[in-house]
């Protein structure tokens, strides 16, 4: 197992690489002098002159992305130029509260998800089967900002439960169950979506598992059917769950731009957006890296999952 | 096409999306024309006016917009956007995939990989960065968003360009002097259309969504402009004074999405074959009991079949797989009940414990009776109880049988300890007796592997010591040596020919092959189209078979206990079973049929145990 993983993570690095490159290709579609896009508002001589020597901008683009792979690997990421700080620690600062939100929905969604599409498929075509499969086209076609909203109109405004935005009270918060209050909208707001595509797929999966001979094998041998389904069929579902997961978790990510937006939530996603329309490129450059290198780990972890649930993957 | 719209129709959902997404299309089709107040026209002294008010039906916005005219005219920018970016991304991805998958080699090796890594990314995040790249705007985001999508068009598009690229058809084109680009627009390419489209129908609910995404985020369109997505995100700063303004054009992006999305669906789902076959239904955890009809007495056998009926039920289509099947046997018996694949045989034996699947299954009439107990219809949890205790099976194929993710020792363990209350190691130990009592060699290590870490024999002998595992009454073996060869085979047979020495067990045996009925069974039924046409002592029958159709099967054995054999040889297919002849069902194969033959019922006659269902048996018995 433990080659494995060493296996998996060395095969990451070619693909870090790649999106190293692919980031830097975008970068250099910048129309103009890089530097003064760069600055934007704050190309005062000085700073032009200054990012020109850093980041080698006066040298061709071969040399300019090995020195700005260099500056990355020993964790210089440059400098934020609207914030005026080292763009890495804006990125550390923030990415705790986006691993919070999304993190919580990606629990919600997998767990929601995953026990919506079992019943769904136990009880096919029956009432639970249609109100869950209703709940999923409903759940899937809402845009997450908007659903948002709903639910700040719906739980703060009209029936005052919990808090607007933000992730922490402005005055005296700062507590575990302050977050709480704070998370749970944001959360779940951001789970919909991801959660009603994993049941739906769960479904399908755990139909297609329910057909198969070794399941009326485990009825022929008298298993009670709680566990034919929780036991013999989930865990054989899950082989072709578990991806689908992997994937979810990009989309709950993706999610989190807008639901950060929509919540005040200081997390990476609100970061980008702020930076893009900064025109703070720099920020934005190491914001998308450093997520996409999160993304790639979390789908080893989950190839990793599936190897250990799977005995017929050779590990 | 026509049995394309009515399936699509049948689906109420996707008729209901198609009628939303009609009447949104043609709302803003005819924006223009209709006398709406300028969008961008500004009112500050009639700002955020309620909807309902005279002249603005959907009230204002923050400048004093009317919200009617905005959210028409939004919604107008916004599909456009999304098709836009749909058929831009199904364009740029469909050209990679075709060169990919047509040119192959190296080429292809390169492309993929780079979408790979395209796809390594959350979409999000690329098209953040285009946007940052090219800087905020509607042509921008509609950009980016058709770029994040084109790695799924290429990937899908190529896998099935890898299919085309080396069939004749390419070959002969290529053979005959046509450029590779001719051969990709015009023999390949129209191959692929309808994927395209149906992945276009699929993914262009998406790129609405992510345009006006975008917009939201301030990064599409750009004041006074205003797509669904900015109307939305222009809204938020006064979501608890005016929350209006912003559930207008989010209700209209839902109703959007939802009805791409449904027809979407149906349109995925009108094409799928499976899903019209019903083939995508669950089997539950008991066989669906219908019984038309009186509940036939009990008998003294150990286990009886009387009289049992079994359909498929499929649509409007109704196979009678078991018509009238009439079976027993005695502890220490051992009954062969043979057929062709399609006689029903296999149906019979799932029956008796419930285990057709079901739907489509459903069981019509008659009664299983264990020990005079009626079993089908016995609640579910009588019915369980039994299962696997008394009554056993051993499947074909025990690598579909067993399940693939626990090891075998485990659910050798299941199957004792769902009947007895015994610890984990108990159930190991009786596990490996188990094990050794078949002859698995190295039987303490076999208990940790998986299925598939096993020979064909092994897991065989696996299958056997599970039903074995609660010492049952009966077996129910269904063609359990057809996928082994020879030694093995004959290894398995005398295996359970002991067992049934050893413990009395009754034994019914389904097979194809006279050869494995002769080493093991006293008795023999043969079946044909759902129903027995000959039963009797294997011995009598070998020798003197009455049955047309028996003296056949009898035929095709080159020699008794020779392995595999086809039945292939007796000229003719089983008849389906829906569209049975009236009278003899073998008619039609029949070398003796005559006009009797077709003309009605022919009864089982004889007197028990030997009896055959045929005018003009070919001997005649006692
Ligand atoms: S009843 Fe007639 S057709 Fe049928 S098997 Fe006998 S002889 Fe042949």
């Amino acid at each position: 197992m433990g080659r494995y993983i060493l296996r998996r993570l060395i095969s990451a690095i070619p693909v870090l690489l790649g999106i190293t490159v692919i980031v830097f290709a975008i970068m250099s579609l910048i129309p103009g002098d890089p530097a003064t896009a760069i600055l934007g508002a704050y190309a005062t001589p000085e700073n032009v002159a200054r990012i020109n020597r850093d980041l080698g901008l006066d040298q061709p683009a071969i040399q300019r992305y090995f020195i700005w792979l260099g500056n990355m690997l020993t964790g210089e990421f440059g400098r934020s130029y609207s914030l005026n700080r080292p763009v890495l620690d804006e990125i550390l600062d923030r990415f705790g509260a986006t691993l919070i939100l999304a993190g919580t929905a990606f629990v919600l969604c997998a767990v929601l998800g995953v026990l919506a599409g079992v019943i769904s498929a136990s009880r096919q075509y029956g009432w639970a089967d249609k109100a869950i499969t209703f709940a999923v086209i409903i759940g899937i076609s809402i845009p997450s900002f908007f659903l948002g909203m709903l639910m700040i109109l719906i739980f703060a405004v009209r029936l005052k439960w919990l808090p607007v935005s933000g992730m922490y009270a402005i005055y005296g918060g700062g507590g575990l169950g302050d977050l709480l209050t704070h998370l749970i909208m944001p959360a779940f707001a951001l789970a919909v979506v991801a959660t009603g595509v994993v049941a739906w797929l769960s479904r399908g999966a755990m139909l297609e598992v329910l057909r198969q001979d070794y399941i009326r094998t485990a009825r022929a041998k008298g298993v009670p059917e709680r566990r034919v389904l929780m036991g013999h069929a989930l865990r054989a579902a899950m082989v072709s769950i578990i991806p689908v997961l992997g994937l979810q978790a990009g989309f709950v990510l993706s999610g989190a731009v807008y639901i950060e937006t929509v919540f005040q939530w200081p997390g990476i996603g609100r970061m980008l957006v702020d930076a893009i329309l900064k025109r703070d490129l720099l920020l934005v450059q190491g914001g998308v890296v450093f997520v996409a290198a999160i993304y790639v780990l979390f789908n080893i972890a989950v190839d990793v999952a599936q190897s250990m649930l799977d005995p017929r993957i050779k590990t | 096409m026509k049995l394309f719209l009515s399936l699509l129709f049948r689906n109420r959902l996707a008729g209901f999306g198609a009628v939303v997404l009609g009447i949104v299309v043609l709302a803003v089709l005819a924006t223009p024309f209709l006398p709406l107040p300028d969008p961008n026209a500004t009112d500050t002294a009639q700002k955020f006016l309620r909807p309902g008010t005279a002249g603005h039906l959907l009230g204002t916005d923050h400048l004093g917009r009317d919200l009617l005219s905005r959210l028409l005219w939004g919604t107008r920018l916004s599909l456009a956007v999304g098709v836009a970016a749909a058929v831009m991304a199904a364009l740029g991805g469909s050209a990679v995939g075709l060169i990919a998958g047509y040119v192959g080699g190296r080429t292809d090796n390169i492309i993929m990989r780079g979408v790979d890594m395209l796809m390594a990314f959350p979409y999000i995040l690329l098209a953040l960065a285009i946007v940052a790249a090219l800087g905020p705007g509607l042509l921008n985001a509609l950009i980016a968003v058709a770029v994040v999508n084109i790695p799924f068009f290429a990937r899908n598009i190529r896998g099935i360009v890898v299919g085309l690229a080396h069939r004749e058809f390419v070959e002969a084109a290529r053979l005959s002097g046509m450029s590779h680009i001719r051969i990709m627009l015009s023999e390949i390419l129209p191959n692929v259309v309808p994927v395209i489209v149906i992945a276009m129908s699929t993914t262009v609910g998406w790129m609405i969504l992510e345009t006006a995404g975008l917009s939201f985020l301030g990064l599409g369109s750009q004041p006074p402009t205003a797509d669904l997505g900015s109307m939305l995100g222009e809204a938020r700063a006064a979501l608890i004074t005016a929350p209006h303004t912003a559930l207008v054009p989010g209700a209209m992006i839902f109703l959007i999405v939802m009805s791409i999305n449904l027809l979407g669906d149906g349109v995925r789902d009108a094409l799928d074959p499976r899903l019209r076959s019903g083939a995508l239904s669950r089997p539950m955890a008991a066989a669906l009991v219908r019984r038309n009809g009186p509940v036939p007495e009990a008998s003294d056998d150990l286990l009886a079949l009387q009289d049992l009926h079994t359909e498929f039920h499929a649509g409007k289509r109704v196979l009678r797989a078991v018509s009238g099947v009439s079976l027993a046997v005695k502890p220490g018996e051992c009954l062969g009940v043979i057929g062709e694949s399609g006689s029903g045989k296999s149906v019979t034996a799932l029956s008796v414990m419930g285990l057709v699947a079901s739907p489509p299954g459903v069981i019509t009439g008659g009664a299983a009776r264990f020990k005079g107990q009626d079993m089908i219809g016995a609640d579910f949890e009588t019915l369980r109880r039994l299962r696997g205790d008394r009554i056993a099976y051993i499947f074909q194929d025990p690598l579909a049988t067993l399940h693939p993710l626990y090891k075998v020792g485990r659910q050798m363990a299941e199957a004792i300890q769902v009947h007895h209350q015994i610890g984990n190691a108990e159930a190991r130990a009786r596990a490996l007796d188990l094990f050794r009592q078949v002859r698995i060699p190295n039987p303490e290590s076999r208990l940790d592997s998986y299925p598939h870490e096993l020979s064909g024999g092994m897991r065989q002998r696996v299958g056997i010591a599970m039903a074995l595992a609660n010492d049952p009454d009966v077996i129910i073996a269904d063609e359990p040596t057809t996928a082994l060869d020879v030694t093995v085979q004959a290894q398995i047979l005398s295996l359970l020919d002991d067992l049934r020495r050893e413990r009395g067990l009754a034994i019914v045996f389904i097979t194809h092959d006279f050869g494995v009925v002769a080493q093991l069974c006293d008795r023999v039924a043969v079946m044909y189209a759902g129903r027995i046409v000959e039963e009797g002592p294997t011995m009598a029958v070998l020798e003197a078979p009455a049955h047309p159709y028996t003296r056949r099967l009898i035929a095709c054995v080159p020699e008794l206990g020779g392995g595999r054999r086809e039945l292939a040889a007796i000229p003719g297919l089983p008849p389906a079973v829906d569209a049975l002849p009236p009278g003899c069902a073998f008619a039609p194969r029949c070398d003796k049929a005559q006009e009797a033959c077709r003309a009605g019922d022919i009864a089982l006659e004889g007197a028990s145990p030997r009896r055959v269902r045929c005018i003009f048996p070919e001997e005649a018995i006692a």
